[in-house]
């Protein structure tokens, strides 16, 4: 195998270029991967503008000299090209961080990579729980669903509702947040009076309404998808009377993000959802954010959960550029990154967990009201610095 | 055909051509050079040149469906993803041989090509598409259902494969992976090959042509049928394997409508029933889909779709059927 | 037991619902691949064209919700018109898989062009007042715009039978799917039918988009989305036939939310499952004529 010999070579060559660039250039080279095709490119969207946001209002702040170039790839929503495009950005583009990715199966195929390169990997999205285990390189500036919904369900059980209902798209991220809801509201003493799953592809959603509606809880825990399903499922409980029968619908930020609000409209009326943004947060940080994103995009789009985590990836990297004068390996930025933490985010305060590599930020309880017509978050309480409950639970074997 | 007698040196002719066109040619040699070429011309491309290697590898056993037999099919994913699983399960469950992984692929995908083949293949037309399109969809259902084996939607992790021939690492840059499924593509275009150039293959030819006449001169028919659709599932289980392999890891995406449909597309562009449409209309698509996605990945179905367009209007029959008629040539083997 | 009635009754209502939208979209579909013998994939992409239409009218123009819908399906027939004379029309009797990639590049072309367009989020249709809440009748209530819908779709569904059986375009439809040479040696301009039939069959697919926005919601993948239920609908009917995917229609609407509503846990098992079992029993579909 003549071959053998050569790879080997270009092995060797390419990983000596690859792995000391951060030592002598000013450039600082970023790689974004994210959905933008696929079904998940409406939330890659949302996650981009935040990105770009920040870069562009900050990027004047950078030390002399620093110059930032950003790549992005394109992972389709597919596991198997995120896995190549990361792999890609690592030896073609020599880039010294990974940055963003929207779809947890992506970020689980990207995540060994990280180890084995020993370039950093902020996620500013993908929220599957165990994904920070997977390679001591992973950074996460997004969520987990543990930890929107436990404390979700320990507020439930505390306002005195006796028995949940949980419905949830059946994949993992809806096993997630049916098995956080359920764990925080039996700890708190309610009682789940059944729980119903149904396929993630799913045109119609009255079916699994009614059996809720039959069941008469007084609290109904829905998951899906936020978009298209989202809406269909806030719009099937409207229309079968879910909340008149005296059951109320609470969910985390994923049914109600702040762009679709206008669309899901007056149906969302009375909604509770658990999350960690909302445009109405009453935070200057996020005036300021708000502020910049008008100037920007002016009134095409609407900010959610998505940008917000995206610029906090970005705060979180500039930090980190700042602090290094734009001069650093990959261990480097993973220590800086290991203890940052900020009060300056448009969701409040948020730091990184040096343990778990996970964020720890607030919960917000919010319910949706329609104000003038519109439909608006109202936080009226929260829980202070949540860790990821998963990681508790489910500690290192 | 029957031929008047005033033509019989035509006829000979027809017959030595015949008996040529089995023969290897050197333009069959192109799609190789072209690929070791690649190896030292785009060093950077590594991943995804092993990435077309083994779609071109998938986009051949279909070929073979639908160019050859003339079953089409729109659940081919099926048997990528039964091979992509079985290796996958392997390797994440402390049997690391990649070798092995790819027999024990075949094995599985052919399994369940002749399992659903035996069901499926006694119909035709829109009512086959829908049944293959069925058994793909019931087996992604089963995929996703499955989670504690097969991972579910977050697909299955922690696969380890060892070094090929324990010498050759899978590495970061994808070397060893282009090698490798370069390799098990030659491989599996050899046999099918010889497989089309084969009584059976030729038997298959008239089965897509005229079934009825072949069932009148006492071909059986539904058996061959059958075979040639077990050897294909189990190449594009072998092509399945591939990629979980050289990516280390297998999503719900494997067994999708999507994979098929996008793989019928690329053959499609390419040329069906020619052998080499796969060479052409893979890589075609693959890497514009690259290119584009780099530029303008939001738009990238806007762009293909136009293209898929005016290629079904005015390129009929792909790539290679504009080449053939260009220069006066045959139609399909 | 008690229970019985009111569970029966409600899987029966939506899955009524479902049915007629599936109908709407699907038909269309039949009727150009029992005619023409065209794999139409991007069939859907008329009934996604439909939505948008109206929800922009109703958004952004303030037209009322009937004239939009009227609106909707003429647009989107006249739009179908142009596509199949500029591009379906050289495919006709050519190869299926040349059709096949056409269709399938519209459908690419239909979802990049929405996304241009309206963006990735999926647009909701705000139905008119009077068809918001829910209507009591026998003791239970019923969501308006559903029962609405229902109702469209059985006036809809008679008129369609109507057109067809007792017109002289019907008889011609009916004459060319059962056999297509001896329709043209008849005199009956075929072309001119064939133009007609997918105009008419894109303006049903258009006014299912638009009444049934509600149950499948409106985004750039659309066609992509619901393209395995239309198939679903029009093999399980069979090809040509009116008739045929209205009873298709019926039985995957009604069978899918019994089960979803019964046995979620089965997922879309069941509808593959049943898909299947059917067109092994009969593969030419429930009411297939064209083969």
């Amino acid at each position: 195998m003549f071959s053998a010999k050569i790879s080997g070579i270009l092995l060797g060559a390419a990983a000596m270029l690859g792995f000391t660039a951060g030592a002598c250039a000013q450039t600082v080279k970023i790689g974004i991967i994210s959905s933008y095709s696929g079904f998940l490119s409406q939330a890659a969207d949302e996650m981009e503008k935040g990105i770009n946001l920040h870069i562009k209002e900050y990027e004047k702040t950078l030390p002399a000299g620093v110059k930032l170039e950003v790549v992005r790839r394109d992972d389709g929503s597919n596991p198997e090209t995120g896995k190549r495009v990361a792999q890609e950005l690592i030896t073609r583009d020599r880039v010294q961080l990974l940055f963003g990715i929207v779809s947890s199966p992506v970020a689980a195929a990207v995540a060994p990579l990280t180890a084995e390169a020993k370039v950093p990997l902020v996620i500013t999205n993908a929220a599957g729980a165990g994904i920070t285990r997977i390679s001591p390189y992973v950074v996460r500036t997004s969520f987990t669903l543990w930890q929107e919904a436990v404390p979700l369900g320990q507020w439930a059980a505390k306002q005195g509702w006796k028995t949940a209902f949980t419905a949830v798209s059946d994949f993992l991220p809806g096993h997630d947040a049916e098995g956080a809801f359920t764990k925080g509201y039996t700890d708190g003493g309610g009682k789940i009076a059944g729980a119903v799953r149904f396929p993630p592809a799913n045109p119609d959603f009255a079916p699994f309404v009614q059996r809720i509606k039959d069941a008469k809880p007084d609290v109904a825990f829905l998951w899906v998808p936020a978009g298209a399903q989202a809406t269909g499922m806030l719009k099937a409980a409207r229309d079968l009377g879910l909340r008149e029968a005296g059951t109320k619908i609470v969910s985390t930020q994923d049914l109600a993000p702040d762009e679709e609000l206008p669309n899901i409209g007056d149906i969302g009326a009375g909604l509770i959802t658990a999350g960690t943004y909302s445009t109405y947060g009453e935070r200057p940080a996020n005036k300021a954010f708000l502020a910049a994103w008008e100037k920007e995009y002016q009134g095409k789009a609407i900010p959610d959960f998505l940008s917000a985590h995206g610029w906090d990836g970005m705060t979180m990297v500039f930090d980190m550029i700042r602090a290094t004068n734009g001069k650093f390996t990959g261990d480097e930025a993973l220590k800086f990154f290991t203890t940052w933490k900020t009060d300056n985010s448009p969701r409040g305060s948020i730091a990184i967990d040096p343990a778990t590599r996970d964020i720890v930020q607030d919960i917000y309880i919010r319910r949706h009201e329609m104000k003038d017509g519109k439909l608006v978050t109202v936080e009226f309480d929260s829980i202070k610095q949540v860790k990821d409950p998963w990681k508790e639970l489910n500690p290192p074997k | 055909m029957t031929a008047p007698a005033a033509d019989a040196p035509d006829r000979k002719a027809d017959i030595d051509a015949f008996a040529r066109r089995h023969k290897f040619r050197w333009t069959e040699a192109l799609p190789w050079a072209a690929a070791i070429a690649c190896y030292f011309t785009f060093e950077n491309y590594h991943a995804l040149g092993a990435q077309i290697f083994a779609t071109i590898l998938f986009a051949l056993s279909l070929d073979l469906l639908i160019g050859y037999a003339g079953i089409i099919t729109l659940g081919h994913a099926a048997f990528f993803g039964v091979g992509a699983y079985a290796a996958g399960i392997m390797a994440a469950n402390g049997f690391h041989e990649p070798l092995s992984g790819l027999v024990i692929a075949a094995l599985a995908a052919g399994i369940a090509g002749f399992a659903s083949g035996a069901i499926v293949l006694r119909t035709s037309g829109l009512t086959l598409l829908m049944q293959t399109l069925v058994v793909a969809a019931l087996l992604q259902e089963l995929a996703n259902k499955w989670t504690s084996v097969t991972g579910g939607s977050d697909g299955l992790l922690g696969m380890k494969i060892d070094p090929v021939f324990g010498v050759f690492r899978f590495d970061l840059f994808g070397n060893t992976a282009y090698i490798y499924c370069l390799a098990v593509l030659f491989l599996g275009w050899l046999a099918a090959r010889n497989l089309i150039c084969s009584p059976f293959g030729r038997s298959l030819t008239g089965i897509r042509e005229n079934a009825a006449r072949m069932r009148a001169i006492g071909a059986p028919v539904e058996r061959r049928k059958i075979i040639i659709y077990t050897i294909s599932a189990a190449l594009a289980g072998v092509s399945g394997a591939l990629i979980a392999q050289t990516t280390a890891l297998v999503g719900l995406g494997a067994l999708s409508l999507g994979r098929s449909g996008e793989l019928l597309i690329m053959l499609i562009i390419g040329g069906i029933g020619r052998l080499y449409g796969a060479f052409i209309g893979v890589p075609l698509y693959m890497i514009a889909q690259d290119r584009f996605a780099a530029v303008d990945p939001v738009f990238w179905y806007f762009w293909i779709g136009l293209f898929m367009i005016f290629d079904g209007v005015f390129a009929r029959g792909g790539a290679l059927g504009v080449i053939a008629r260009r220069r006066g040539g045959s139609p399909p083997q | 037991m008690a229970d019985f009635i009111p569970i029966a009754v409600s899987i029966l209502f939506h899955g009524l619902a479902m049915a007629m939208v599936l109908y709407l979209i699907s038909v269309g579909l039949s009727v150009t691949m029992g005619l023409m013998g065209f794999v139409n994939l991007a069939h859907g992409a008329f009934a996604m064209a439909g939505g948008y239409v109206l929800i922009i009218l109703m958004k952004k123009q303030g037209w009322p919700y009937g004239l939009a819908l009227a609106a909707a399906v003429v647009i989107c027939m006249l739009a179908s018109l142009v596509l199949e004379r500029l591009l379906y029309r050289r495919l006709y009797g050519g190869d299926e898989l040349d059709q096949v990639l056409m269709t399938m590049g519209l459908i690419f072309v239909s979802v990049g062009g929405a996304t241009f367009l309206f963006g990735p989020v999926a647009q909701s249709l705000d139905p008119p007042a009077m068809l918001r809440g829910q209507i009591h009748i026998l003791g239970r209530d019923f969501p308006t715009y559903r029962s609405f819908l229902i109702l469209c779709g059985a006036l809809l569904v008679t008129a369609l039978w109507l057109g067809l059986e007792r017109t002289r375009f019907g008889a011609q439809v009916r004459a060319s799917v059962d056999n297509l040479r001896m329709a043209q040696t008849l005199g009956i301009n075929t072309s001119k039918l064939f133009a007609i039939a997918f105009a008419l069959g894109s303006g049903l697919a258009a006014l299912g988009g638009g009444l049934g926005a509600e149950l499948l919601s409106v985004g750039p993948t659309y066609a992509l989305d619901n393209l395995v239920y239309c198939l679903i609908v029009v093999s399980v009917g069979g090809l040509g036939s009116i008739r045929g995917p209205f009873a298709a229609a019926l039985l995957v609407g009604v069978t899918d939310t019994a089960f979803k509503y019964l046995a979620p846990e089965l997922g879309a098992f069941f509808i593959y499952a049943l898909t299947m079992a059917i067109l092994l029993w009969r593969p030419r579909g429930l009411f297939g004529t064209a083969s």
